[in-house]
């Protein structure tokens, strides 16, 4: 045996071989387009269509948005088309001469900086809960859930023993009411449709069937029905003086239906969490709420957080339906501006739905982005 | 059972106290100290409002006149933006005062939703758009033309009724919003656009090149607008149209928002009436003396709302036409004050 180890065989090496680089058609640019875009003869026809289709579409799209685009001007005649401007882009002149009408609608312009005061307090607060690593969450809960409406009522409203006169919400419009609308309903909808789906899955008869009837009534009709219920069936019922405001009339409406949503996707997650997790809470002797609070809503909520998100997203857009009562929302102030005959021209209404379309996808796509790194962060806690 | 008839009972008992409460509009309306507007709030010319937020147009300023002649001060409106389809509940649920949003008045709405119209403040109606190219002057030289127009409107039954009874042939292109009709007719697929003339102007800017069209001088359908109230309040109703005919005859007296002042000295038996200068008209409105003078200071006579908001001086330029005074061929005839 010895033998053959000392004497050296020609064909075993001794040291290792060099590498090699891996072939080119594995690696780099050439690999990675390989093994992602032309990896078969399907994938590769995809890919080839989706190409032509950004550059069917997006060139025409950027020189639409900017390189043609009117930036600056007082009236219509910028934004047509002349000798030096034959095809007119976008008139962004007409949005910035709106912009203030689009933020704050009707509200008095002398009392404007209260919308500024509320927007940066709201921004202040959900930066505070939203940012997971931020001091004293506890406090944010507080402020966001407390101190904020109050303070927002006051500086919206008004509160003229202060010396801020009231603002009836009929001047308020534009961005502020979409924000309003959609908070109120974000905010409310989550403690009451938790509340909802426990109560749907409770073993008290008359709370399950309550719960049962609020939501299956709710979800049988169209929010645009009931908030067409409330402005012009519920004025002819009631005698006026009784008559509830007409934006809260849509609050109360829009949050309702966003609990009814929001309750069956908690119910869903409420069915995810396996028996066993109540039983052994049953066995450290937890009483109802304790096991709900402490076991099953955090491993609930966990699960169906990218559909309350969802749940969310849907609503934030679903805002622009409370003009059918006569309440100027965002969408809707664009919608009025078009009409103004001193703007009137060929792109003036694609330029104020492109600036809609803007507004709402950096909002439905930052709450998504946010709720996808609230994930990730879950799902690494699930990992160790 | 019983309890079903102690809730009825309830309901037409609040029923008639709102019915009740109805009476008395002006006084309603003198103790809020604000008249309360339904306006439309997306059509220019007639309501919309401006980049500031203050509502212009002319449906905006004959409320405003309103409130000038109860309170010497047109800023006391507010403005209740309406839709087509919940204006008239409104109206009739005691939401707003009066309805002032370019509403037709029409048989079947003055007998059946409870409510009243007052005057005829503005004579629309269907009218067609032309390209300029086309070279044609008349809507009777339309034969054979291809006209877009929006689908399922009376829009569309009235284009059909007019073209037959002239025994023209029609090619109709529609669209299901204005939107993509008065698109499509811009893109040249068609050799005309029709809508309530009103409408037409403020579309022909939204065109590529606006001065290569032109509207035709005919009018082809009946749509007189009218600010509309309650029924059963007469002495409001009274107040509304009056308001109206104020502006009407201070036009037609030469009256106007620069020379208020001094036509308060003419020697006109008209204009002293109308301006209060003689006789107790106001006060049969339950107003003062001067209403007509206040109207007049602050909005102006019909003409001056006329331009200022859907006329000359307006980016639309609609024409006089039907609204002209009726000693210029026009039908706006005002009543006499005496």
């Amino acid at each position: 045996m010895a033998v053959i180890a000392d004497t050296p065989v020609l064909y075993v090496r001794t040291a290792p071989a060099e590498q090699l680089l891996p072939p080119p058609a594995s690696s780099g640019l050439i690999g990675w387009l390989r093994a992602n875009l032309f990896s078969s003869f399907g994938n590769t026809v995809l890919t080839l269509a989706c190409a032509a289709l950004i550059l069917w579409a997006v060139p025409p799209l950027l020189r639409f948005l900017f390189i043609d685009a009117v930036w600056s001007g007082s009236d219509r005649e910028v934004c047509l088309a002349s000798s030096a401007h034959l095809e007119p882009g976008a008139c962004w002149a007409f949005v910035r001469v709106w912009l203030s009408y689009f933020v704050y609608g009707f509200y008095p312009i002398p009392g404007r900086w209260r919308v500024d005061v509320f927007f940066a307090a709201l921004a202040f607060g959900i930066g505070w809960l939203a940012w997971l690593s931020a001091p004293r969450r506890d406090l944010g809960a507080v402020y966001f859930f407390i101190v904020l409406p109050v303070l927002s009522v006051v500086l919206l409203y008004g509160f003229p023993a202060i010396g801020l006169p009231t603002v009836p919400t009929n001047l308020w419009g534009g961005v502020l009411v979409t924000i309003v609308v959609a908070t109120v309903g974000i905010v409310a909808s989550l403690p009451i449709g938790i509340l909802l789906a426990l109560g749907r899955r409770s073993e008290l008869p008359a709370v399950r069937w309550l719960a049962i009837g609020f939501i299956e009534f709710v979800r049988g009709v169209p929010l645009i029905t009931v908030l067409f219920m409330a402005s012009v069936m519920l004025p002819l019922f009631v005698p006026q003086r009784l008559e509830p405001d007409k934006l809260l009339r849509a609050l109360i409406g829009v949050a309702v239906f966003a609990s009814a949503y929001t309750a069956e996707v908690v119910r869903g997650g409420l069915a995810a969490v396996p028996r066993g997790q109540y039983e052994a809470a049953r066995a450290l002797a937890l009483t109802y709420w304790p096991t709900m609070g402490l076991v099953i809503l955090p491993q609930a909520l966990r699960v169906t957080l990218p559909n309350i998100v969802n749940t969310f997203i849907g609503l934030f857009k679903d805002t622009t339906l409370v003009f059918v009562v006569g309440i100027f929302d965002f969408l809707r102030t664009i919608e009025a501006a078009r009409g103004d005959p001193k703007w009137a021209t060929p792109v003036t209404a694609t330029t104020g739905y492109a600036f809609a379309a803007l507004f709402y996808f950096i909002f439905c796509y930052g709450m998504s982005r946010y709720a996808r790194s609230v994930e990730a962060r879950l799902s690494r806690s699930d990992r160790r | 059972m019983k309890r079903i008839a102690t809730a009825l009972s309830l309901a037409l008992l609040l029923a008639f106290s709102a019915q009740t409460a109805w009476a008395q509009t002006l006084q309603t309306v003198k103790q809020r100290g604000q008249l309360i507007c339904g306006a439309n709030g997306t059509l220019a010319g007639f309501g919309l409002p401006d980049p500031q937020g203050n509502w212009t147009g002319f449906d905006v300023d004959f409320c405003r006149a309103i409130a000038a002649a109860i309170f010497n001060d047109p800023s006391k409106v507010k403005f209740v933006p309406l839709t087509a389809a919940n204006r008239f509940t409104a109206l009739q649920s005691g939401e707003v005062d009066v309805l002032s949003r370019n509403t037709t008045w029409t048989m079947s709405r003055d007998t059946t939703l409870g409510l009243d119209f007052a005057a005829v403040t503005f004579f629309d109606g269907q009218g067609f758009m032309v390209h300029k190219s086309l070279k044609v002057s008349s809507a009777l030289e339309l034969n054979g033309a291809s006209v877009c127009v929006q689908q399922g409107t009376t829009t569309e039954l009235n284009l059909a009724d007019y073209f037959r009874s002239h025994q023209m042939a029609l090619k109709t292109v529609t669209f299901a919003t204005a939107d993509e009709a008065i698109k499509a007719y811009d893109s040249g697929r068609c050799d005309s656009y029709t809508t309530d003339s009103s409408g037409l102007y403020g579309e022909r800017l939204r065109l590529t090149s606006p001065n290569d069209n032109i509207v035709l001088p005919e009018i082809i359908s009946k749509e007189p607008l009218s600010p509309a109230v309650r029924q059963g309040d007469d002495s409001w109703e009274d107040l509304v149209r009056w308001t109206h005919e104020a502006m009407l005859d201070a036009e037609e007296f030469g009256v106007t928002k620069s020379n208020v002042d001094e036509q308060l000295k003419s020697a006109n038996p008209e204009i002293r009436r109308l301006l209060g200068v003689e006789g107790q008209f106001g006060q049969s409105l339950g107003l003062t003396n001067d209403w007509a003078y206040r109207i007049i200071k602050s909005i102006g006579n019909y003409g001056e709302s006329f331009d200022r908001n859907v006329g000359e001086n307006s980016p639309l330029k609609i024409a006089r036409g039907l609204n002209a005074l009726w000693t210029k061929g026009g039908l706006q005839y005002g009543l006499p004050v005496r």
